[in-house]
């Protein structure tokens, strides 16, 4: 148990490791990626009441769940370093904000184009449009505190703190629009109970949601990979690895 | 001389605070000429009909205090942490739980205490109807502590910083906007006769949640910014 936490520590264990993960979790990616835009996009029947509109929830449900969850990887990768001081879990978090930064704005833009059509407007200040708006400045917040301090080391102990204190508002937004009747649709797909999504329209949304975890975690694991290496860079094991083309 | 104890460490820690304050009145002026000036504003940008005033105002009253209290809040520990007072005080034996709690009692007392004292003046100012003055005096003194645990989280992050005053802000407004909601929310439920304890009730909960997490965070905050 302890050594499997002390390889986690170690930047060229977690850099190779990182990259065998890549090599065959990004192919599987890509075509769950492609499956599913064409399964949801051609192949699905158009709703009675949105028409074809509605098939934009296969990029709008996906990158909004994800930006939620990814929230509570960098809060949790923000407490093992805050906890066990390692290094590894510092890089993840750091690695995290721009991803669910991304996601966050991905959701709250595709919402907008989907709100037009269907509600008559681009933007309402509802419950959760207007948490996901705070969560996207949650995320922001943490990118600016990092790049003000100097000490990077000091950077990530504060950032992780930020996260921490963040997760205060992660469920907040992830049960407003249960707890507020607002504009915005409550959550179709229930684990528990009947879901309110037909199952040929779920399934394709489903495979968007695990390519979109999927997504992720490729993006976190490069975006570590190059952390890894700027941090590192004055390093032997990446010195041998510069020379050797990559390959080491 | 033995170490005192600590309670009585946290209330000399809260004495010199508000000595420190008084012996520069301008200082707690400042927040409150701020709330004056902005409230000047309003009426000039949204013209001065006073029945859409009056429709605004709970929100307007709220906003504005929550900027005061933002404004102020990156200077908490700011002198202390250039004069040093700060790390002397991390190296006390003094769980820095209750010290901080003694910061931000002090940051509360100077500004929102007397925030929300002068609230009903502009209030009568932007027509708010006199129902619900009451309610915005209660809201505002639960709101404005709340504002003042969660300011000083920023305020311990960002205290080691050159330039810290933007970023406190963008750090901690999305924190702030709960208690926005609810604040003005309670005060629009009076305007309109509806009661508004189950607002306060709300407030009051993320005021016992402040204080029991805040702390902790602040204590971190400021061991980094010590450190860092």
């Amino acid at each position: 148990m302890w050594s499997f936490f002390h390889k986690f520590g170690s930047p060229p264990w977690l850099y190779s490791i990182a990259g065998s993960i890549l090599r065959w979790l990004l192919p599987i990616t890509l075509v769950a990626l492609a499956v599913g835009l064409v399964w949801g996009l051609f192949f699905t029947p158009p709703d009675f009441r949105q028409g074809n509109s509605y098939r934009i929830i296969y990029i709008h449900v996906p990158a909004a769940v994800v930006a939620l969850a990814g929230y509570y990887v960098m809060a949790i990768a923000g407490a093992i370093s805050l906890v066990w001081k390692m290094k590894m879990a510092d890089v993840a978090m750091k690695c995290c904000a721009p991803i669910g930064a991304a996601l966050t704005f991905i959701a709250l833009v595709t919402g907008s184009i989907w709100g037009k059509p269907t509600w008559g407007t681009w933007w309402v200040w509802d419950a959760r449009i207007t948490s996901m708006l705070i969560l996207l400045f949650l995320y922001l917040g943490v990118v600016a505190l990092y790049e003000a301090y100097d000490n990077k080391e000091a950077a990530s102990k504060a950032c992780a703190v930020l996260a921490l204190v963040g997760t205060v508002n992660i469920p907040i937004i992830y049960k407003s629009v249960d707890w507020w009747y607002s504009l915005h649709q409550p959550a179709s797909i229930k684990f528990t109970g009947e879901s309110t999504i037909d199952p040929s329209m779920l399934y394709p949304l489903l495979l968007m949601i695990i390519a979109f975890y999927a997504l992720f975690t490729c993006v976190l694991l490069m975006n570590m990979r190059a952390e890894i290496l700027a941090r590192e860079s004055r390093t032997g094991w990446v010195r041998k690895l510069a020379v050797s083309g990559g390959r080491g | 001389m033995s170490a005192p104890g600590t309670l009585p460490f946290c209330y000399r820690l809260l004495r010199r605070q508000l000595v420190l304050a008084v012996r520069r009145p301008v200082e707690i002026g400042n927040p409150l000429l701020f709330f004056a000036m902005v409230v000047a504003l309003f009426p000039l940008g949204l013209g001065p009909a006073p029945d859409k005033l009056a429709g605004f105002a709970p929100g307007i009253l709220w906003i504005i205090a929550l900027l005061s209290n933002l404004l102020t809040s990156d200077a908490v520990f700011r002198s202390d942490f250039e004069d040093g007072s700060l790390e002397q005080l991390l190296l006390s034996p003094q769980p820095l739980f209750m010290s901080v709690l003694a910061y931000i009692a002090a940051h509360w007392l100077i500004t929102g205490l007397l925030l929300a004292l002068v609230s009903p003046l502009f209030a009568v100012m932007l027509n708010l109807p006199s129902q619900a003055t009451g309610t915005l005096l209660a809201s505002l003194l639960l709101g404005t502590a709340v504002l003042s645990l969660v300011g000083c989280i920023g305020a311990a992050l960002t205290v080691g910083l050159k330039r810290g005053g933007m970023l406190i802000s963008l750090l901690i407004l999305p924190f702030y906007m709960p208690v926005l909601i609810f604040g003005s929310a309670a005060v629009q439920a009076a305007v309109r006769g509806a009661p508004a304890g189950p607002y306060l009730a709300i407030i009051g909960a993320l005021l016992c949640l402040a204080i029991a997490l805040a702390p902790l965070a602040i204590a971190a905050g400021l061991r980094i910014s010590v450190d860092g």
